[in-house]
């Protein structure tokens, strides 16, 4: 009788959470897989099912596979050095440095900073004109080239401005982790004759993997969801060369209006999201805990 | 025990707070009211502008309500009003895109406003716009939006800059060859080669198909036909307008690459461009900013002048009550009377979309203190409605991708117009 109550106890609990969650987010996922085997409708022509056709049409649109390969190379950019440099700000911020909190705001700051904020401000270093990055290689005598109008150098500038935001939001994990190694490990390490890189590699990176693995899922979900900033610098161009999957999902969703095919689109968001999702959680979460 | 009590009681605060928030939607039921989306494309504290004239609205006609939402830039407009169309909830009225005409009639979500012009007043007004502010507001010969924020591009000058290079600071170049030619003297290299500048700028980043659209129109070439359902992109005269817009890059008169929109002006208020092609509703901005003395003209003529309109219209939507209709109606009505309009026009540079408008003391006045105001007016004889196609966006977007490629080089100009019109054709064969 007590289990059964504490069992229902249990399910009521987690009711509200289970509700919102089916609400915002299973049942919109299963209507858009519904939609994308449905065509958009139109003013005369109701939609229909089509099968595979809006499948089919990504497969040979162009501007899906530029789309595609563009955001495989940010991600391939963003994550790891975003990560790395968190760890290394992290780093140095843990240390007994002068001017501590000062260094620690200052590489926090392009965190709380609204992403639309942040690329306005870059959108003025970027100025092949008077842009902050142009003033400073005028000092040695050379002009910043046209970094957002150039399709060699647009990408690049949106990764650039990705890694600066994103690398002091997952530097404060790792702080926050640095901070919860029992000091005595280190002593213990030191003591054994361990250097600094030794107790580096041996002692707080492996101790650290958990906090790893959740800024990398982060990092990957990001890699695939921030596209604030490319409103602002270049709106996907030139030729997009900056679009990305999910700003092409709005463009096709909320501009051109062909819902059939934004599903569509919005159904291989979530299917590589979700393949990465599993493979974070099922085969890196079994190896990054410290035995 | 205690937990599930807790939540009980949170559930029926929640539950209370709803109904709250029903009773208060309820009350102010007395009013018609009118919800009003626009977007701000120009510089200005224009949100302050448009809630003055919504309470002068409400005191002249007492019984209606105007809310008016700012709702971002153009196409975040369009976005959200028919996400809101879609959900059920959709404004009274919203000004948008005219290019975005037949994305709208398409969506069957707007009321025709000839419809509901039914007296010899109503009608009077509907007629004396600029003729050229509506032909891209006509569906099948019906007038289906009222012009409101509309604008051109023109040539904006700095005149020490021309002084500098020998040229008269009072003449601005009147053809293609003359703007290559002038461009190339006001362009100024330092020691080492590094421009210090550049002698003219047609951004290319955001709005580039619209001027663009200047070069073709002066080259005598349509970019599509009335029913909105066939482009030209490719036609030669076409490419040669891209070609020459690439050209001026290539004679290293104009950056390389493509060059933002929204930085353009502030480029030409820094004086590191001579010569600008922007919208007149930046008027007002380069007024109050510019250091130097500067001129506005006509963009230059190939086979004649030419320039495409751009800007937004007001649009009534469907499933109104006969009351809010009239209301809304009467808004759109009292927004665009020649009085407001040269307000409008005055503190934007949009250009005021009737002839009226342009007769009134205080547009007068205006022009005889800023002559630069009227050259845009004097173009409007010039000018053709810019790309307005079905399924606008996408068509537009893919005259954007193209005239990018071009301009960064990866593909030649007609190569790049091969495409777009292709890509066009595609989208464009449902609704031949």
């Amino acid at each position: 009788m007590h289990g059964r109550f504490t069992t229902l106890h249990a399910w009521l609990l987690a009711l509200p959470a289970m509700v919102l969650l089916v609400l915002f987010t299973h049942y919109p996922i299963v209507v858009t897989l519904f939609d994308s085997f449905m065509s958009t409708p139109k003013k005369h022509r109701p939609s229909h099912f089509v099968g595979l056709d809006n499948y089919a049409a990504m497969a040979g649109d162009p501007v899906f596979w530029k789309a595609l390969t563009n955001n495989l190379i940010y991600a391939g950019a963003t994550i790891p050095i975003s990560i790395a440099l968190a760890l290394l700000m992290a780093l140095i911020v843990n240390g007994r440095i002068p001017g501590r909190p000062l260094m620690r705001m200052a590489f926090f700051t392009p965190t709380v900073l609204p992403m639309v904020a942040v690329a306005n401000i870059w959108l003025f270093f970027f100025n092949p004109n008077y842009g902050a990055i142009d003033q400073l290689l005028q000092l040695v005598g050379l002009t910043a080239p046209n970094f957002l109008g150039q399709q060699q150098t647009a990408l690049w500038c949106v990764i650039v401005v990705a890694i600066w935001k994103e690398a002091g939001f997952f530097m404060i994990f790792y702080l926050a982790a640095l901070q919860t190694i029992p000091p005595d490990l280190v002593e213990a390490a030191a003591i054994e004759g361990a250097g600094r890189w030794q107790i580096l590699r041996r002692v707080v990176l492996p101790l650290l993997m958990p906090t790893t693995l959740f800024v990398l899922i982060n990092a990957v979900i990001n890699a695939f969801r921030t596209v604030d900033h490319i409103f602002v610098l270049t709106g996907g161009g030139p030729d997009n060369a900056t679009n990305v999957l999910l700003y092409q999902i709005y463009l096709v969703g909320f501009s051109f209006w062909d819902q059939g095919y934004a599903a569509a689109l919005t159904m291989v968001l979530l299917a590589g999201l979700g393949a990465a999702a599993l493979l974070q959680f099922f085969f890196l979460d079994r190896r990054v805990h410290y035995r | 025990m205690t937990c599930l009590t807790a939540s009980r009681r949170l559930f029926v605060g929640a539950l209370g707070a709803f109904c709250a928030l029903g009773l208060s939607t309820g009350v102010a039921r007395a009013d018609v009211e009118i919800r009003f989306f626009y977007p701000i494309a120009v510089n200005g504290p224009l949100t302050k502008i448009i809630d003055g004239y919504a309470q002068e609205f409400e005191a002249s006609h007492p019984g209606i309500k105007v809310k008016p939402i700012y709702t971002g830039d153009y196409v975040q407009t369009v976005a959200k009003a028919l996400t809101a169309v879609k959900g059920g909830d959709a404004p009274e009225c919203a000004i948008m895109l005219a290019a975005d005409l037949y994305t709208l009639t398409d969506e069957d979500v707007v009321v025709p406003i000839e419809d509901l012009a039914t007296t010899p007043e109503d009608k009077a007004w509907l007629n004396g716009f600029y003729p050229a502010y509506l032909e891209n507001a006509r569906v099948n010969g019906k007038i289906v939006a009222a012009p409101f924020q509309r604008s051109t591009p023109v040539l904006y000058w700095n005149k020490a800059a021309f002084k500098a290079a020998g040229l008269d600071p009072d003449k601005a170049p009147a053809n293609w060859a003359e703007m290559m030619d002038f461009a190339k003297k006001l362009t100024k290299k330092d020691a080492s080669g590094n421009v210090s500048q550049w002698g003219i700028q047609i951004p290319t980043n955001g709005n580039g198909a619209w001027l663009w659209t200047g070069l073709t129109t002066a080259n005598d070439v349509k970019l599509i036909n009335a029913e909105g359902n066939k482009t030209f992109f490719n036609d030669p005269k076409a490419v040669e307008a891209l070609d020459y817009l690439v050209g001026l890059s290539t004679a290293g008169v104009q950056p390389k690459g493509l060059t933002d929109w929204g930085a353009t002006p502030k480029d030409f208020l820094e004086g590191k461009i001579a010569m600008m092609w922007h919208t007149t509703g930046s008027l007002t901005n380069v007024r109050s900013n510019a250091k130097f003395p500067f001129g506005v003209g006509f963009l230059p003529a190939k086979a004649h002048w030419g320039a495409p309109t751009g800007g937004g219209n007001f649009y009534i939507f469907k499933g109104l009550s006969p009351e809010k209709q009239k209301a809304t109606f009467e808004f759109v009505k009292f927004m665009t009377t020649p009085e407001r309009a040269a307000d409008w026009s005055i503190k934007t540079g949009y250009v005021a979309p009737s002839p009226a408008a342009w007769e009134t003391k205080a547009m007068k006045d205006y022009v005889a203190e800023v002559p630069q105001a009227a050259v845009a007016r004097d173009q409007l004889q010039y000018a053709v409605s810019e790309v307005t196609a079905h399924d606008n966006q996408r068509v537009t977007k893919a005259l954007n991708d193209a005239i990018g490629a071009a301009m960064t080089g990866s593909k030649t100009p007609k190569a790049a117009l091969d495409d777009a019109q292709k890509e066009a054709d595609r989208i464009l064969k449902d609704y031949r």
